[in-house]
Parts: C-alpha cells; sequence; structure tokens
C-alpha cells in the first residue's frame, strides 16, 4: 500500500454566496475537508461613505449611518448624531434621549431577528427564519409610525428628534414587547435543545478572549468569549446608566455561545425599553439652540429672528467649534464609533466610522483554523458581519 | 488608571521633551513623535488596567498644512474603562511609520485600509495591500487633493454638482 497523496486545495467561496450575508468573498485552503488557511477578502460593497460625508454638512450627514450599517438603522443614527453633539457640547432634552433608547433597543431585537433568521435558515431551519421575520415585522411597523420609513428613518436630529412621538406609540411599543418572549421562547424550544443545531454550532468558530482582545473583536464575539465588554456599561451615552440590564457572557466563546448571548441580549434589551416606557418623560422633543436645531414652524411666521436662523442653518449648516471626537456605541455587533475632526466650518474634515463587523470579519481565519468546510456557513454567520459596515 | 494618569505614563516611557497633549470634551490626545509610536503603544499595551484593545487606527489629511498626515490610534483599556488617543505627525512628501501588527494584530486590516485611502505606507507590515479598492486603482482617495466627482448622467440640461458645491463651505466662527 502507498502512503496517500494530499495537496491542498484552494476554493473560492462568493463574493455572490448567499451564506456569506453580504458580498463577502473568502479563500480556503483545504486539505480533504479541513481548513489550512483563510484568507477574507473584502472591499465588494465600499461606496466612499466617508469621503461623501466630508463633502457634506453635518446636518446631511445624518441619511449615512442608516444606509453603512442597515440592519440596526436607529443605533447607527444615534452612533453620528451623538458624535455631533459632543462636538457641539449639546445635550438633547430629556423626552429625546428616552425616545432614543427605546429606539436603539427596538433595532438591537430586529437586528438580532436577523441575524437569527439568516442563520436558522442557513442550517436548514426554514420554519425559523419565518418566525424571526415574522417577530421582527411589527418591530419595523413602529419603526414606520415613528418616522414614516421602515429602514432608513433619518429621524434622529441633532439635539434631539426630527418630530415628536405618534400618539399611540407607548401602548403599541407595549403590545410588541408582550408578545416577543413568547416569540423568542419558542424559537428557543426549536433550537436550543435540537440535537442537529447543537451539533452543528457547539465547539464550532472558537475564539479565545485573548484573540477576540488582540484583534479589537467586540459585541457578542468578544462578550462570547467571556470579556464583558459592553458600550453602554462602559462609557454610557443616552442616559443607559440609569437602567437596569445585565450584560450576558458566555464561556465557550464557540457559535453556540454567542447565541445564547444574543438570545439573551433581545431579552435584556427588552427589558430596557420596558424601563424606558415608564420613565418617557413629556416635554420637548429637540434642544431649543437655534444655532442647532431648526426653530419650530409655527415661530417662522411671527419672528425675524427665526426666519434668520432657519436660513442660516439650511443654507450653511450648524459650525462646531475645532476639534475632535469619538463617540462610541453599543451596535447589535460590537463597538460602533464615529471620529469626527472639524475645523471649526460647516463641513467635517474628516469623518471615520469604525465599524465593529471590519474588525470582527478579521478574526475569521483563527475561528476557522482546523474546522471543515461545512463549518464555514455556521461560523461566518455567527460573526454576523454586515458587509455594507465592513466596506464602508 | 484615568486617561491622565496613561498619557505621564506614555511621556515617561517615552523622556526626552515635554510631549504635546490636547484635551477636547474630555477626551485625552497625546502626540508623539512618529518615530517613538511604537514604544508609546508599548508603554500603553502593558500598563496596568488592561486588556488594552487597539480600538481603531485611522488618519486625518491635513492638505496643504504640513506636516500633512496624522495617524490616530484609539486605545481602550478595560478594568476600568478608559481611552486614550495617540497620535503621530507624518510629512507629506514621505508618509512612513512603523506598523502595529506586532503589538496588535488586529491592526493589520487597518492599516492596509489607512494605506489603501491615504498612501500612508506602515514599515514591517506582513501584507501592505490595498483592502477597500481594487489592486490596479490610482491613487488613494481619503487625501485631500483627491476630488470628489459627479459620475456623468444621460439627462439633457444636468450639470453633475459635488455637495460641497451646492452648500459652500463657509469658514469657522468666533
Amino acid at each position: 500500500m502507498t502512503a496517500r497523496q494530499t495537496e491542498t486545495l484552494t476554493i473560492n467561496v462568493g463574493p455572490q454566496h448567499p451564506a456569506t450575508h453580504g458580498v463577502l468573498r473568502v479563500l480556503l485552503d483545504l486539505e480533504g475537508e479541513v481548513i489550512v488557511g483563510c484568507r477574507p477578502v473584502i472591499g465588494y460593497l465600499h461606496t466612499g461613505f466617508e469621503k461623501t460625508m466630508e463633502h457634506r454638512t453635518y446636518h446631511q450627514n445624518i441619511v449615512f449611518p442608516a444606509r453603512i450599517e442597515y440592519l440596526a438603522t436607529f443605533i447607527e443614527e444615534c452612533a453620528y448624531v451623538l458624535a455631533v453633539e459632543k462636538l457641539l457640547d449639546v445635550a438633547p432634552p430629556p423626552r429625546a434621549q428616552v425616545a432614543r433608547v427605546i429606539l436603539m433597543e427596538l433595532s438591537r431585537i430586529a437586528s438580532h431577528l436577523v441575524w437569527l433568521g439568516t442563520s436558522v435558515l442557513e442550517l436548514n431551519v426554514t420554519s425559523g427564519f419565518f418566525y424571526c421575520f415574522q417577530a421582527r415585522e411589527p418591530i419595523l411597523d413602529l419603526f414606520e409610525m415613528v418616522s414614516g420609513q421602515r429602514m432608513m428613518h433619518g429621524y434622529i436630529r441633532i439635539g434631539g428628534l426630527a418630530w415628536d412621538l405618534p400618539e399611540g406609540f407607548v401602548p403599541r411599543v407595549r403590545q410588541v414587547m408582550e408578545a416577543l418572549p413568547r416569540q423568542l421562547d419558542d424559537l428557543e424550544a426549536m433550537l436550543t435543545d435540537n440535537l442537529i443545531w447543537r451539533r452543528r454550532t457547539e465547539g464550532v468558530g472558537v475564539l479565545s478572549a485573548a484573540d477576540a482582545l488582540r484583534f479589537g473583536c467586540t459585541g457578542p464575539l468578544l462578550r462570547g468569549s467571556g470579556v464583558g465588554y459592553d458600550v453602554r456599561k462602559a462609557f454610557p451615552y443616552s442616559g443607559y446608566e440609569q437602567y437596569a440590564f445585565d450584560v450576558p457572557v458566555g464561556t465557550a466563546g464557540d457559535a453556540f455561545d454567542r447565541y445564547r448571548l444574543r438570545m439573551e441580549e433581545m431579552r435584556q434589551a427588552r427589558r430596557i425599553v420596558l424601563q424606558a416606557l415608564d420613565r418617557l418623560p413629556s416635554g420637548p422633543w429637540i434642544v431649543d439652540d437655534r444655532k442647532v436645531a431648526l426653530p419650530p414652524r409655527p415661530e417662522l411666521v411671527r419672528s425675524m429672528e427665526a426666519v434668520i436662523h432657519q436660513f442660516k442653518l439650511v443654507s450653511e449648516g450648524l459650525h462646531p467649534p475645532p476639534g475632535e471626537v469619538y463617540h462610541a456605541v453599543e451596535s447589535p455587533r460590537g463597538e460602533k464609533g464615529y471620529y469626527l475632526v472639524s475645523d471649526g466650518s460647516n463641513r467635517p474634515v474628516r469623518v471615520r466610522v469604525r465599524s465593529a463587523s471590519f474588525n470582527n470579519l478579521q478574526a475569521l481565519p483563527v475561528m476557522l483554523q482546523g474546522h471543515t468546510m461545512a463549518d464555514v456557513v455556521v461560523v461566518i454567520a455567527t460573526v454576523d458581519p454586515v458587509l455594507g459596515d465592513v466596506d464602508r | 488608571m484615568d486617561a491622565g494618569a496613561l498619557a505621564a505614563r506614555v511621556q515617561a516611557h517615552l523622556g526626552g521633551g515635554q510631549l504635546e497633549r490636547v484635551e477636547f470634551r474630555g477626551e485625552v490626545t497625546v502626540i508623539v513623535p512618529a518615530d517613538r509610536v511604537l514604544d508609546a503603544l508599548e508603554a500603553v499595551r502593558t500598563a496596568p488596567g488592561g486588556p488594552w484593545m487597539l480600538t481603531d487606527l485611522t488618519a486625518v489629511d491635513r492638505h496643504p498644512a504640513e506636516p500633512r498626515f496624522e495617524v490616530v490610534y484609539l486605545l481602550t483599556g478595560l478594568q476600568p474603562p478608559v481611552r486614550l488617543r495617540l497620535k503621530a505627525r507624518l510629512p507629506g512628501a514621505r508618509p512612513v511609520i512603523a506598523s502595529a501588527t506586532g503589538l496588535w494584530p488586529g491592526a493589520n486590516w487597518l492599516e492596509r485600509e489607512v494605506y489603501d485611502l491615504f498612501g500612508i505606507r506602515f514599515e514591517g507590515h506582513p501584507n501592505l495591500t490595498r483592502i477597500l479598492l481594487p489592486d490596479d486603482w490610482e491613487g488613494h482617495p481619503l487625501r485631500k487633493d483627491y476630488p470628489l466627482t459627479e459620475e456623468p448622467v444621460q439627462f439633457i440640461g444636468h450639470v453633475p454638482k459635488v455637495p460641497s458645491a451646492i452648500i459652500p463651505t463657509s469658514p469657522p466662527r468666533r
């Protein structure tokens, strides 16, 4: 009998592949079915958002964040607006802050539901996909009710919100939140003790805490490996320090842990939403600073000054002081930050989008090493990259 | 260890002259000499209060000012949560700086992105190639002298305008 000859085979996955969650291309070196090397190739969705944002005024840029990362839209909008507010040193009124928290946490639930839906679909749990999207639908309806748009809202404004929350919003959110635990329980009943699901996820895509930290991974990827870093707790914003919520942390750092953790995050997000609904104050929804926010419509017919302010804000935009700030939020994928550099003029010198998906995806080769070809789909799914955010 | 103490640690580690330090909106930025940037990063990485993460690595183009480029490192310590920004200035003629991939492997893609979009070279990087743009792309788009252009369209009578031509840049106030 002769010794078996093996050779390394390089195969290409993507960029057009249903399991890559967008246009991600991965080059895999295989020995038999075992992965010995992995090179992610990105950039297929590069649209030059950062360059575009440098050419527009601060207010015009509000529309871009939700288009960069299209699953957690309100979180993205808030990330940018919070950075501009930090630059201006402006605090939105309490009603706007609480409303933002409600919308951000609803976004988190919606995003995690898309993640779970697409992930289970890849492992042939087709019905799970429909359950997840069914649960997400009423949340998008809420977004439509608030902003008129299901995804690209443009509702968060520098200094507050575009308009007040609509009448009947609070009871409808309560209704949606009431239905959620049952829906999550159903999904977990279908998956957690499912032998196939466990075999496909347990011990797959293990990322050690040390590796996660070295690669700058954040979000569920880092917390799944046992490091409890959550921007909402570490660097609170929008009053997150006033809410009671837990940050779930995994132990094994495998795909199963990340699944459990995201399920728990949805429950915690619901907990925050319910607290925020209880404390939602009445009052103004945008700052009363004419150098930052547009004057209210009725004032325009009475006050010449208001007309001038309106004209200046629309035709020139606002002028933050020279300086630079970084503001991060906890997106469903990890730390999402905006680094803004201002020279005092009406447009930013530099807008840097610190994307969680970009750093998380970099750890993919480490997670895939030694696994089989079939696990690639699972590991990419639990990294949960949004390619628009990776490539910007 | 708070950001101030951390900045002092970087200062002590590098010795020499007083480092420029900026505090704005509670964020501390320390400007370090470009040739000592790895020593400064190492000083933070080994500081108490870790683990330390390289949260972000990016650049700013100050064209036409000189030194033209700023390479910005954003570092995050987890216990207690603290952030520090380090900055190194590079000349426009030869923007080269040492690679941080030896300290944090996560710097790999971040440096490739800065190389791709700004044309700043990182010495000692294992694979300094373009990452977001095609390999045969010419120029580095995030440089200020790389123009933003509108694609021509088929409509009659439409002259494409870049956004800055619609709302012109207005100078700083105050």
